[in-house]
């Protein structure tokens, strides 16, 4: 069954668009060294014009160069690996930040449940972007700061999602016979909720990786996300924004590279939330 | 509406409030830079230094710096900013309008994009059109803000010269930052309205009014959008964060003075009381958004009942 809808799944164009998308850029970052035709921090001497203005996109420098004299295309290739590396571990601890909690709450109620949730709904009364942009500010930016902040913003929604699933989880019949076999909370929640809220974590991480994506490229565009020399497609377009007017693909190259990003993951999540809930089909 | 609801629901925003107002200033206390030495320059002596501290309270003991903070902020006083030795309460009420502005062409953006596209596809459901506006709104909700209003700012600014590159003050100015922050939502808005306009197409009085042989305008406008619009127009108060967000991004992009550019200066000059009250400023904005969105939820659609 479940197969016979993943097969489904592929048979979109546009979702195998995207799997191809997200399969490229996987490749990218991981064989980064091998693929990058230059060194992504070597400035090249031939990299600018006798001006010193960068140069557009041409044969010896496929996507141009940018302010240094650098190769834009293997700056992307290195800056894949930026997103990748902060959208699966910042998005990995936000969903098991945000699953840990969600279960507990869910899953313990009472007081436990009442105080994880009203601390939820305050954090999700904050702006995200300004909270990150403050946390990011306050420890000054690494690659590992900026994941850790993005997590500590993105757990919220993944809490609220767990927790409402535990509780009606909670109270279906296969749990009761469970408990009524003599099982404990512990082997309840291992056998037979956690396995059910598996679709749902699911999607969530994989919409969760587009906002990551999104919200790395924000602050670092901001200045307080990832820093240079690493590259990172949000902190290209930081460095070069004033030049727009001159040297747009310096900043619509690397924009596009982060909007192929998050359009793949966000167009699969949502594919997979109608392929595993056939409730929600054809609605959204 | 029940007297006792609105008062629950009033008091957990309240507590809210202050738990935002006590994660703000704990955040803050941590900053590694010492505010002092920024405001003394390098060359003060070690007892202007304690002095100004002193002068700023910053000597106290944290919950006792909060618990002044918070006796004040019941006064309406957000403290004053280190470096511009303004009241933070005069700095964000001198941006605030330009950031509410902003907001009101965010919205019109999403309405006026979002609600008429969404209804189309749902009348063109399965088909090409319908397919293009829900990739169109996949793309929009994917495309970093700070891209879109720059691409915006290169198409119709630089190379159209439509409209101004910047800056602040008549309508024109405001068209590509409002397009900007309002096509995210445009975006969202497409497709719950795309859903809700689905769900009502279903709906007996529809197929009545169609079988009474109303004309298929007359049974989309009259009958079907009213109530798909309802859903839509319930969420508006739940885009305050969007924005906040948003401002911050597009403000610094188009040189608008709104408090988002204000937070942004703030951040770089770890100006403190201005980076909280921001942040508070744009808490509460949220919180009443939720309020209101949640309140006026069940007028606009009676199915909808207040959860006691």
């Amino acid at each position: 069954m479940a197969k016979g809808r993943t097969g489904r799944l592929l048979r979109d164009p546009l979702i195998l668009l995207a799997f191809v998308t997200i399969a490229l850029l996987l490749a990218a970052a991981v064989l980064a060294p091998l693929v990058a035709p230059f060194d992504p921090d070597e400035q090249f001497f031939d990299g600018l014009t006798l001006e010193g203005a960068p140069l557009p996109p041409g044969e010896r420098f496929w996507l141009g160069t940018d302010l240094l004299g650098r190769d834009l295309l293997s700056r992307l290739i290195f800056g894949a690996r930026t997103s990748l590396v902060i959208g699966i571990v910042a998005n990995g601890a936000a969903v098991a930040i945000g699953t840990l909690l969600g279960v507990v709450a869910g899953f313990a109620g009472g007081w436990t449940g009442t105080v994880i949730m009203r601390f939820t709904d305050l954090m999700m009364a904050f702006p995200a972007l300004l909270l990150a942009i403050a946390l990011a500010a306050i420890f000054s930016p690494s690659l590992w700061i900026v994941a850790l902040v993005i997590a500590l913003v993105n757990w919220v929604q993944v809490a609220r999602v767990t927790y409402t699933e535990t509780r009606g989880l909670k109270e279906r019949e296969f749990v009761e016979a469970g408990r009524a076999l003599g099982a404990g909370p512990l082997r309840i929640l291992l056998t037979h909720v956690l396995p059910h809220l598996l679709p749902t974590v699911l999607v969530w991480a994989t919409l969760g990786i587009a906002t990551t994506v999104l919200l790395e490229a924000t602050l670092s565009f901001l200045g307080v996300g990832v820093r240079p020399p690493t590259p990172s497609w949000g902190n290209i377009i930081f460095e070069n924004q004033t030049y727009f007017a001159t040297a747009p693909w310096l900043v619509f190259i690397p924009g596009s590279a982060i909007l192929l990003t998050a359009l793949a993951f966000n167009l699969l999540g949502d594919a997979l939330r109608d392929a595993l809930d056939p409730t929600q089909r054809g609605r959204t | 509406m029940s007297g006792r609801y609105l008062v629950g629901r009033l008091g957990q925003s309240l507590l809210i409030l202050l738990g935002i107002s006590f994660v703000t200033y704990v955040l803050v206390y941590l900053v590694p830079a010492d505010p002092v030495r920024q405001i003394a320059g390098r060359s003060a002596t070690p007892a202007t230094v304690e002095a100004i501290r002193a002068q700023l309270g910053l000597d106290l003991p944290l919950w006792h710096q909060y618990l002044r903070y918070l006796s004040n902020l019941l006064q309406g006083d957000l403290g004053r900013s280190y470096l511009q030795k303004t009241e933070v309460t005069t700095l964000i009420l001198a941006r605030l309008p330009a950031t509410l502005e902003l907001m009101a062409g965010a919205i019109t953006v999403e309405l006026l994009l979002g609600l008429p596209l969404g209804v189309y596809a749902a009348t063109k459901r399965g088909r090409a059109a319908d397919r293009a506006v829900m990739v169109g709104a996949f793309t929009v909700v994917s495309a970093p803000q700070f891209v879109v209003g720059i691409l915006l700012l290169y198409v119709f600014a630089v190379r159209l010269a439509w409209f101004p590159i910047g800056g602040y003050g008549t309508l024109p100015h405001l068209v590509l930052p409002a397009l900007t922050l309002g096509l995210l939502g445009a975006g969202w808005y497409a497709r719950v309205a795309r859903s809700a306009m689905i769900d009502v197409l279903r709906q007996d009085y529809v197929t009545t009014a169609r079988a009474k042989g109303a004309s298929p305008a007359r049974v989309l406008l009259v009958h079907a959008l009213r109530n798909a619009a309802l859903p839509v127009v319930a969420m508006i108060g739940l885009d305050v964060g969007l924005f906040m967000s948003g401002a911050v991004v597009v403000e610094s992009v188009f040189g608008w003075p709104g408090i988002g550019q204000l937070a942004w200066q703030a951040i770089q000059r770890l100006d403190i009381p201005i980076i909280v009250g921001v942040t508070l400023v744009a808490a509460v904005g949220i919180v009443i958004g939720n309020l209101v969105a949640d309140l006026i939820a069940p007028l606009i659609d009676p199915r909808i009942k207040l959860r006691a």
